[in-house]
């Protein structure tokens, strides 16, 4: 027996082992295989010795060349021999063998069955558990079913070790052997509370995955993976529990509400980014409503990942998307484009009227600093779109988005001319009021359209020129100065423009010229109008000669119909009417959809031919004839390429000479352009480029920036007069000098538009039927904005005050500061401190009163609160700072906002059962019931929405949004008040103000 | 998870765990298709990829590639911790680990995965415990493994 292990030692002295194949390999590049070939001539040698230890050397080298990827199937039976042997070293390396060669087809598997199973049983854990890792890689059906009872047994042993691969590889033999689960799953589901942390992790990690196969069953184990939740800190655990109650919410939504607590707490507690990612995937998914802002807030530092859960969002909760605007306008600046992309299509779903015009503003710069093309273009479609979408809905004035697609025309390289250029015809057609603006804008373009055009062939925004030629020639009337601008679209330079804008132009410039004849004719003097005539014939001749056949057909028409006016003007005719007839009648937009909306009349098949069409036979010999044009026809016969060279310049010759000899040919070569430098001398004139590649400020275009002031101011204005309306509070104070208090929360609605899009008036067939259902696509995200949008902004508070000076000296620099509560901020411009004063915009001779108004930031509006200010001020005369402390009240009541409520909306809400109620009680209270109500209604902002004898139910609602209800009942000096609100603080301080209004009079 | 993949960055496989059974010819393919994939990837690139109907989820540590296929619904970020423990293993166990210690000594780093994963999933999550059974079974090997590092001659 010593001998023989003796031997053995020396016979391996002479083997490879594992190291000297490696190195082998390494050391014989050039010829590997050659060598791997002697090497597993070695090996097969090597197996056929008795010697155990030799086999598994050689075993194992044969796992290191399968890796390799050679085919080793041959030697499977020896590898079964080596997981036989008992000693540790060699079943190891055996099983790690099988694990990596074996699969589903090999026979040997079936040799296997007893051995693993004694294999399993063994005292030894380290043996149980290389069988246990082998069998998870190999097993197969036949394997599960014989093993599973063993396997069940092991987890309930004693060892954790066991226990725990036991359980994870019971997930295998579940996938092969179906029925094993029920016997084993009470089993299973003890280990989901064993003391061993990594028992315990395995059973869920088995029951998770278990689980996302098939959620329904699973059910009942919602508590105790519920229980497990909130109690373990293993990360790995928590995200398969996690992932299970994703699996598992869609079937019990009472899940959900319950599950929103622990994944909040997880979301603000952890710093594992994967669990943090498997809860928002969690919370996306299930569409949980609460905290998804404060999701989208933490998780911006995986900022793609956020982005892409917001668009998510965006589609089930706008608002909370919306008030992270600045967190998603700064993602632009990112250097990752796909953020960049990812951060603009979400912007598209974010704006309102509010905003858009700030948003805008801010894509404005990023157009400026954009580098690449490709970004720059994709900004600029998205910020036509962002404007442009839902009919302009929201879009308040419409100068500024002209002005913004001008200042677009000035991006260099852009291949979306043809955009901008569409939005400005849809512009100025559908909204009449701004057609003024337009033309004047559209005029200075054509005017400095050489800044445009400087390189036109790659060069795609001369397309706006398209736009504006044919704004200014349709909308002349509205022309300041017709007769330049005719002239500038006469300029000999046009001609470099593109065929179909050249056509556009000379359309355009006879409608202009017919619009100048009108102007003119009423003046004595008919020199001018002879004059704009001569220049039409002078500089049409131009167009004539073009190439192209619309430019050329259109400006021989003109021309010629000038020709005779102007022999008519000769003769001192008056033409001018006739002429302008020629473009009389307004074209109206037609709706898209108009076309659909025309019933099909009785008896016409529309899908019938009205003649046959022609045989194919036909058209093959139909050639087309080329007349104007002398390129050849775009698909060219299979014959024409089979004719040589020599033939096809014989045919060149003959169709040149019939050419010639073709009256009606026009040679494209000698084009205007080159009939202008043969003139001799010409060449040698020096033409200076002017290259300006710095976008020019060209004037006379406003720029969009000052429309977002102007509409600032508009808005206020608007704000102020509306605020005229109102009731105001007023509180006197020690000095004499009033000041007035009141809330304007800005709402949506206080927005109107300074220009009316004519939408409604699009043309529609007289017949058309009526129907709306095809306007709307209900797959449209960003739709749900609309909804929502209104109360987006509930937590601004406008404070009017009024300053009157009651002293005799003259006031001035005043400065109005507050000390900013936690809840209640003042309003400072950006980049001045949280403790800096704001300056009122007046001085305040004596006897004068002004007002100056001061926007807050409120938070909660649940609680009144007092801040606490000062005003300084310097009387002139003294020149000596003089201060002033006051106290602002924000009472509950100055939150709410006198809403109508119809009785029945009134009833439902109250049904809602979704509103706490308290009342309270007023004693000796002595006036008639209708003045009590209106006391109420004007001191409190309520509104009454039904009143029965003694009794009235009344509402308000506050600026977040609450409702509040009360029922008013009197009988004799008490009266009592019932009253609900969805927000029990809210409600209790405002019955407390009421109270207090009663108990003053 | 599906499969796990040790490849050098000249492409040569290294270790390969399969959690599926598959032929060895299907295997070879998808090997050699992913190799491919991450090594034309650029270093800035993410670290995930969708490849068929999975998701691969790949890191580099020095000159190794380490690759993990995953199912769809599966996470990400988590497998990327998978491959980090399984490197700090390896790390563990060898002591600062090179490429050449896991080509020497592949049964080794077998060991310690299967340890570590079983039948794809995370079966111990505590690197103590990992290394305590390896150290408990490689006592019961007779050849026990000493750090070998005399191989000096270059790759």
């Amino acid at each position: 027996m010593a001998l023989k292990i003796v031997k053995g030692s020396i016979d391996r002295m002479f083997d490879k082992n594992l190291q000297d194949l490696v190195r082998g390999i390494r050391n014989h590049k050039e010829d590997e295989a050659k060598y791997i070939s002697t090497c597993i001539d070695e090996i097969k040698q090597e197996l056929k010795q008795d010697n155990i230890a030799v086999k598994a050397n050689a075993v194992c080298k044969l796992t290191y060349l399968q890796m390799l990827g050679y085919d080793v199937s041959w030697a499977a039976f020896n590898i079964v021999e080596v997981m036989s042997s008992s000693k540790f070293t060699y079943k190891r390396i055996g099983y790690l063998a099988a694990s990596q060669c074996f699969h589903e087809n090999t026979d040997v598997i079936m040799l296997t069955t007893n051995q693993i199973r004694k294999d399993l049983s063994s005292p030894n854990q380290y043996d149980t558990g290389v069988a246990l890792t082998g069998l998870s890689c190999f097993v197969t059906p036949d394997l599960a079913r014989d093993l599973a009872n063993d396997i069940m047994t092991l987890m309930s042993h004693t060892k954790p070790y066991i226990r725990k691969k036991a359980v994870l590889i019971m997930y295998k033999v579940f996938l092969k052997y179906p029925e094993s689960l029920r016997p084993a799953f009470p089993r299973l589901k003890e280990k989901l509370e064993d003391p061993d942390p990594g028992v315990q992790s395995a059973a869920v990690n088995v029951i998770c995955e278990l689980a996302r196969r098939n959620p329904k069953n699973y059910l009942s184990l919602a508590p105790l993976f519920f229980k497990l939740m909130t109690s373990s800190t293993n990360n790995w655990v928590l995200i398969k529990i996690i992932k299970l109650f994703g699996a598992l919410t869609p079937l019990e939504p009472r899940l959900g509400k319950k599950l929103i607590e622990p994944l909040t707490n997880l979301i603000h507690s952890t710093s594992a980014m994967s669990l943090l990612y498997e809860c928002v995937n969690t919370v996306i998914a299930g569409q949980y409503s609460c905290s998804v802002g404060s999701v989208c807030l933490r998780i911006s530092v995986v900022k793609y990942l956020g982005l892409l859960a917001m668009s998510k969002i965006l589609k089930t909760h706008p608002k909370s998307v919306q008030s992270h605007k600045d967190l998603i306008l700064q993602c632009l600046d990112d250097k990752d484009e796909s953020i960049r992309l990812r951060a603009l299509d979400l912007l598209y779903g974010m704006v309102s009227k509010k905003n858009l015009m700030e948003i805008v503003k801010k894509l404005m710069i990023h157009v400026d600093k954009a580098e690449g093309t490709t970004y720059r273009d994709e900004l600029l479609t998205k910020i036509i779109d962002i404007c442009s979408q839902s009919n302009y809905q929201y879009i308040t004035n419409f100068e500024w988005y002209i002005s913004i697609l001008v200042e677009l025309t000035r991006l260099e390289g852009t291949r979306h001319g043809h955009l901008i250029a569409s939005q400005m015809l849809d512009v100025a057609i559908r909204v009449k009021a701004i057609r003024a603006f337009a033309v004047a804008q559209m005029a200075t373009l054509l005017d400095n359209a050489h800044l445009l055009t400087g390189n036109m062939q790659r060069n795609g925004i001369c397309e706006v020129l398209y736009a504006a030629a044919w704004i200014c020639g349709e909308f002349s009337e509205h022309l300041e100065n017709p007769v330049q601008t005719l002239e500038a679209m006469l300029r000999p330079k046009v001609a470099t423009l593109p065929g179909h804008i050249q056509a556009v132009y000379v359309q355009n410039a006879a409608k202009l010229f017919a619009t100048i004849l009108k102007n003119q004719e009423g003046n004595t003097d008919s020199t001018a109008a002879q004059e704009t005539s001569q220049l039409m014939i002078d500089r049409l001749p131009l167009f004539v000669q073009s190439a192209n056949l619309e430019v050329q057909e259109r400006a021989s028409c003109i021309l010629q119909l000038v020709k005779y006016i102007q022999k008519l003007q000769q003769k001192d005719v008056e033409v001018a009417e006739e002429v302008s007839a020629l473009f009389a009648g307004e074209l109206n937009p037609v709706a898209p959809k108009a076309q659909k909306k025309v019933p099909v009349p009785e008896g016409l098949d529309l899908d019938a031919w009205i003649n046959e069409p022609p045989s194919e036979s036909e058209s093959e010999d139909e050639q087309p004839k080329a007349i104007f044009t002398k390129e050849e026809p775009k698909h060219s016969r299979p014959r024409h390429t089979e004719v040589d060279e020599k033939e096809l310049a014989r045919r060149r010759e003959a169709r040149k000479q019939e050419q010639a000899n073709n009256p009606f040919y026009i040679k494209a070569s000698p084009s205007s352009q080159k009939v202008y430098q043969e003139t001799p001398g010409v060449e040698h004139i020096p033409v200076v480029q002017i290259d300006l590649s710095v976008p020019l400020k060209v004037p006379g275009l406003p720029m969009s920036d000052q429309y977002v002031k102007l509409e600032e101011e508009r808005r206020q204005k608007e704000r102020a007069e509306k605020k005229k309306k109102e009731k105001k509070k007023r509180k006197e104070k020690r000095s004499g000098r009033g000041k007035k208090h009141d809330s304007g929360p800005e709402s949506e609605e206080d927005i109107t538009p300074a220009h009316v899009v004519d939408i409604v008036t699009e043309e529609m067939p007289e017949n058309a039927l009526p129907s709306d259902d095809d306007d709307k696509d209900p797959n449209d995200p960003h739709k749900v904005c609309d909804i929502q949008g209104n109360l987006q902004d509930g937590s601004q508070v406008v404070v009017s005050v009024i300053f009157e000076n009651k002293s005799d000296s003259f006031l001035k620099s005043m400065e109005f500061n507050v000390l900013d509560s936690l809840n209640s901020k003042l309003q400072r411009p950006e980049g001045s401190g949280p403790h800096d004063g704001l300056t009122v915009p007046f001085q305040l001779p004596p006897g004068v009163s002004n007002e100056a108004r001061f926007v807050f930031t409120v938070q909660s509006i649940v609680m009144p609160q007092k801040l606490k200010g000062t005003l300084t001020f310097i009387v002139k005369d003294s020149s000596t700072h003089e201060k002033l402390d006051f106290k602002l009240h924000f009472t509950c009541t100055s939150y709410l906002i006198t809403t109508p409520c119809y009785s029945d909306a009134f009833a439902k809400l109250l049904e809602s059962g979704d509103l706490k109620s308290s009342s309270v009680r007023l004693e000796g209270v002595n006036m008639p019931f209708h003045h009590l109500l209106a006391r109420i209604c004007f001191h409190h902002h309520f509104s009454v929405v039904e009143r029965i004898d003694s009794c009235a139910s009344m509402y308000s609602r506050s600026i977040q949004g609450h409702h509040v209800c009360l029922l008013v009942k009197t009988s004799g000096q008490t009266v009592s008040i019932d009253a609900k609100c969805d927000e029990p603080t809210l409600l209790g301080n405002v019955l407390d103000e009421i109270k207090q209004t009663f108990s003053q009079c | 998870m599906q499969f796990m993949l040790l490849f050098s960055r000249q492409g040569k496989l290294r270790l390969q765990k399969w959690y599926v059974p598959l032929s060895d010819k299907e295997k070879k393919k998808i090997t050699r298709e992913l190799v491919q994939t991450v090594l034309a990837r650029k270093p800035k690139m993410c670290s995930f990829l969708e490849w068929r109907d999975l998701k691969i989820v790949y890191k580099r540590y020095a000159s190794l590639y380490f690759c993990c296929a995953i199912e769809d619904q599966d996470n990400e970020l988590i497998t990327l911790e998978i491959i980090h423990r399984y490197v700090e293993l390896l790390d563990k166990y060898f002591g600062s680990v090179c490429e050449l210690d896991i080509i020497f000594n592949f049964e080794k780093a077998y060991f310690i995965l299967d340890e570590f994963l079983l039948g794809g999933e995370a079966q111990e999550t505590s690197k103590k415990n990992v290394l305590k059974a390896i150290e408990q079974a490689d006592l019961l090997q007779e050849v026990r493994y000493t750090p070998n590092h005399s191989h000096v001659w270059q790759i």
